[in-house]
């Protein structure tokens, strides 16, 4: 058994794609592995800026022998059948074995050595690897057939036990040689097998296990915050990748100009993230502290000062850039940036952004008027819709476009908007796709809902629904926002009402199977059967999505208990007999003498009927699935002991009539054909 | 900083001068007609294209008609200055070789974090694209660092290195100046202070915001757009890429001052761009033929 090491040293790797290298890398290399014959006790993945590497510990050093048997034709088989069979094995007849009246061929397959496997492995996975994005380089790159890596590929270090695995891959080959940190460190390093590598690069100043430079930006920016009296501002999406641009992390604490603090904190946090890099920390009251920690690459020889003050300059022109964004905004009053949006196209089939506008407010009024959404005023939700889009032309969102919505509940509030229409405007792009907060102050939701209502029901109407992979136009995002929405706030409306109101109902049909669609996709995390969704929505008339998913809700809570289990296979065998039978009439009269099962079953109809039909009429379906719930044990004696398909015509239509009876009982609260199991 | 005295502005363009002709680079001279970016100099866009060897560096005036600020903001300019080095095959120790230049201007790498972050490149209107970084020292983004992979929609056989230097951010870095107009531009003498950037660009900088904001004749301007654009076709005809891709760069142009007027709306972007890049990729497809490439 033996340890092997592959290192692939490469230009610098985007920070965002070195996390799923390690996993590509180890796949690609136990699936070369397996075809082989060969695993590995362990394999780990290694990945800094400039090398992605991996060690797989108990290799054999060869593959087994292996005795392959192949069965051909029987003893005294046509000619032909035994012709064809040694051509397929290139093997002559003396060559085969007999066993039991059968020939087999045996093909006795030597072991390979481990290194050459490897040899072979190393070329074929740098030549598969699944980069996002990659790129030709160099001389080589005269032809488009040239190797392609995410930059370019410098180095291979292979080492199987002390050894070098030799290979070649467009001129790069393969060795134990390997670079150390870009700066600090010059000249190769040698590394003897894969038991020294980690710590040959260490004291090359490279660390390359990616969790241990996590680690140290984690817990460094901490202490540098906590250092100054200051709490870290924890993000963990910062920590990666800041260990993706370094190979010897060192967090260090800057500070700005306390000025740049009028300025909305999201704004500095966004532009020290996304532009920087840079954590930023809060003082002991919460607030944005004017400080950030960057992470630089070096042990710098001043101890840093340099690099803080360098950071500290740009981070101030950035800010100098927002607070003048922020300010020149400030000048201009929502309703004269509103009118800019005339110019911005939503769609070229649908119009500008003002158009759309205009149909938000007027549907977001009308969704409080119609009492759809209770709580607020049709002023409030009118005003904040027709404010929500302006910011769109603010010079902030340019710059930043992700701040959409954040900016214009800012630039509302300055003005003197209401904190329910400023909010409203800040918060009507939620929910963002799953998992995203759902607002529940109603001016929000009135405009967050009109703004999807519109944006679902004008894409399908102009006959650009999403399509296979394709949702150019965020659809589906859309849907399970309007779906949130309405679930979480319980607005009850039918789905056909809110669509005619659009403006934009002749897809109708289209866009209601697509919303149950992605109904069923959000309710699937919270554990909703999909065919229970099915089996309620296929009654039709129910276009109600709050009442449609607490009908599914009960359905499930009592198809998955025993009872229900039974009642769903009476329901089966009930629907199978009336599919075969004829002329089925629920109402067929009685014969003179009723069996006790018989009876039951009618008593327990004749009871349960208008129960359920009682509770369904006002909306109470566990009340509705207990009237069901009487007939399970009747049914299952009427089963039990009663011969539907009598010869005595008059005993069969009775019988027939009390399971059609049955049957549409059930049918009124789901339609049980649709369940599963 | 170093012990010595910060380059001035000009000797930081002196000093790259010097190491890259060391480096084997012809030192060419700037395009002389306006453009968005050194890229858009046939040294780069045309010689990009083909088989041979070329490797050069030059400054290239670079006019942002958009990002003028009437010389009041300190980090903006409606002009400034790149400087470009292409170097074609790309050199398999092209990032070392850029490093070198950086310690040749007076950064060291052990003081100061130098990055190599990504950012791929793309340009819409000449129809390119590469991969590569934004370098970053300090933070800073002071170069973009391609490796071209497509020229006019035609992949690049074999791959330039280019290298894009910001002149300005590298001086006020390297000065320590927090305006790009307190740059010094040259030395002082025994008898003369040096001169600021400020000096020579500021009043240019006044007058060109005025101009491209307030004054510029938009009628004139979309004249001159179309004349651009039907001249460019009558020497693509003609079979004479240089003078078409002349006219393409003028058309480029003549659409960033319309931008800067504010009359060109969103959804009419994308369409000048797009014939912006037709030019482009019109010529470089006749550069292609004239030198007998297959296209």
């Amino acid at each position: 058994m033996t340890d092997f090491l592959l290192e692939l040293r490469s230009e610098e790797i985007p920070a965002r794609m070195q996390v799923k290298a390690k996993e590509d890398l180890a796949r690609l290399f136990n699936d070369a592995l397996a075809k082989a014959g060969l695993a590995a006790a362990s394999v780990e993945t290694f990945a800094t800026p400039r090398r992605l590497a991996l060690i797989a510990t108990g290799l054999p050093l060869a593959t087994d022998a292996v005795s392959e048997e192949t069965k051909g034709p029987k003893v005294g088989a046509p000619p032909q059948a035994m012709e064809g069979f040694l051509r397929k094995a290139g093997l002559t007849q003396d060559q085969l074995i007999e066993r039991d009246g059968v020939y087999f061929a045996v093909v006795e397959k030597a072991g390979r050595q481990t290194a050459d496997v490897l040899a072979e492995a190393i070329p074929a996975i740098i030549r598969a690897f699944p980069w996002p994005k990659s790129q030709r380089w160099g001389a080589a790159s005269v032809s488009t057939e040239s190797l392609r890596w995410v930059r370019p590929l410098q180095g291979i270090v292979a080492l199987l036990g002390d050894a070098v695995v030799h290979c070649e891959i467009d001129g790069i080959v393969s060795g134990a040689e390997t670079m150390g940190h870009r700066f600090h460190h010059s000249g190769p390093v040698t590394i003897g097998n894969a038991g020294d590598y980690i710590e040959k690069l260490r004291a090359a100043h490279v660390l390359v296990h990616f969790s241990e430079r996590c680690a140290i930006i984690r817990d460094g920016a901490k202490a540098a915050a906590a250092a100054a009296g200051l709490t870290l501002v924890e993000d963990e999406g910062l920590v990666v990748e800041n260990a993706g641009l370094t190979e010897w992390p060192v967090p260090m604490l800057g500070r700005f100009d306390p000025a740049f603090l009028d300025v909305p904190q999201e704004v500095i946090q966004l532009t020290a993230r996304v532009n920087q890099k840079y954590f930023v920390c809060h003082d002991s009251n919460g607030k944005l502290a004017n400080a950030f920690v960057c992470t630089a690459n070096i042990d710098a020889h001043d101890g840093g000062a340099a690099i803080v003050a360098g950071n500290e300059k740009v981070l101030a022109a950035r800010l100098s850039d927002a607070k003048f964004f922020w300010e020149q905004d400030l000048k201009v009053a929502l309703d004269d940036q509103a009118t800019k949006l005339a110019q911005i196209t939503f769609h070229e089939k649908l119009g500008s952004v003002a158009d759309k506008v205009e149909r938000v407010a007027k549907l977001a009024r009308w969704l409080v008027e119609e009492g759809i959404v209770k709580g607020a005023t049709a002023d409030a939700a009118e005003r904040a819709a027709r404010l929500c889009k302006a910011d769109l032309v603010t010079g902030m969102v340019g710059e930043f476009p992700e701040l959409q919505g954040l900016m214009g509940g800012y630039y509302a509030r300055a003005q003197g908007e209401s904190d329910a229409v400023a909010d409203a405007v800040r918060d009507h792009y939620k929910p963002v796709g799953q998992g995203d907060d759902v607002p529940t102050a109603p001016v929000t939701v009135a405009v967050s809902l009109a703004d999807k209502l519109d944006t679902l029901a004008r894409f399908f109407a102009a006959g650009m629904p999403p399509t296979g992979s394709k949702d150019p136009f965020a659809l589906r995002r859309a849907a399970i926002g309007l779906l949130s929405l309405i679930m979480d706030n319980g607005l009850r409306s039918s789905f056909r009402k809110l669509l005619i109101e659009t403006g934009a109902a002749t897809s109708y049909f289209d866009l209601e199977a697509f919303l149950i669609d992605r109904l069923k996709v959000q309710q699937r995390e919270a554990g909703v059967r999909h065919d229970l969704i099915d089996a309620v929505f296929s009654l039709g008339g129910e276009d109600d999505l709050v009442r449609l998913l607490a009908r599914v809700k009960a359905l499930q809570a009592y198809i998955t208990t025993a009872e229900g289990a039974n009642l769903l296979a009476a329901y089966k065998r009930a629907a199978n007999i009336l599919k075969q039978a004829e002329g089925v009439d629920a109402a067929a009269p009685a014969p003179a003498e009723l069996v006790t099962e018989e009876l039951a079953l009618r008593t327990a109809l004749d009871a349960a009927e208008p129960k359920a039909a009682a509770a369904l009429s006002v909306e109470d379906f566990e009340g509705a699935m207990a009237a069901l719930a009487t007939l399970r044990a009747p049914i299952d004696a009427f089963f039990e002991g009663v011969m539907v398909n009598d010869p005595d015509p008059a005993k069969r239509a009775f019988r027939l009539g009390l399971l059609a009876r049955f049957r549409d009982a059930v049918t009124q609260v789901a339609d049980f054909s649709k369940i599963e199991g | 900083m170093s012990d010595v005295a910060p380059l001035s502005f000009q000797d930081l363009i002196l000093t790259l001068h010097d190491y890259w002709g060391k480096q084997g680079c012809a030192i060419l001279q700037p395009y002389d007609m306006e453009m968005g970016a050194g890229t858009f100099h046939t040294a780069t866009t045309l010689r990009a294209l083909g088989p041979d060897p070329w490797n050069a560096a030059f400054v290239q005036p670079s006019r942002r008609p958009t990002d003028g600020r009437y010389g009041e903001n300190p980090n903006r300019l409606g002009a400034y200055y790149q400087y470009q080095v292409i170097l074609k095959p790309s050199p398999p120790n092209l990032q070392e070789l850029y490093l070198g230049s950086l310690k040749a201007i007076g950064i060291d790498p052990l003081l100061h974090d130098i990055r190599f972050v990504e950012d791929d490149w793309e340009s819409p209107t000449l129809g390119a694209w590469g991969l590569g970084w934004e370098v970053w020292c300090d933070g800073m983004e002071v170069t973009q660092f391609t490796y071209f992979q497509q020229m006019g929609g035609f992949d690049c056989k074999p791959v330039s290195g280019e290298l894009t230097y910001g002149l300005e951010r590298l001086a006020m870095y390297i000065q320590n100046k927090d305006s790009i107009f307190d740059l010094a531009y040259n030395n002082a003498t025994a008898d003369r202070p040096a001169i600021t950037y400020g000096d020579v660009f500021r009043e240019n900088e006044r007058q060109m915001s005025t101009y491209h904001f307030e004054v510029a004749d938009t009628d004139m301007l979309f004249d001159a757009f179309k004349k651009a654009t039907a001249e460019c076709e009558s020497c693509l005809q003609h079979a004479l890429p240089i003078p078409a891709y002349e006219q393409a760069i003028k058309a480029s142009h003549i659409f960033n001052i319309l931008q800067a007027r504010g009359v060109i709306s969103v959804q009419e972007r994308a369409s000048y761009m797009g014939r912006v890049r037709d030019l482009a990729k019109g010529s470089c497809q006749a550069w292609m033929e004239k030198n007998g490439w297959a296209v």
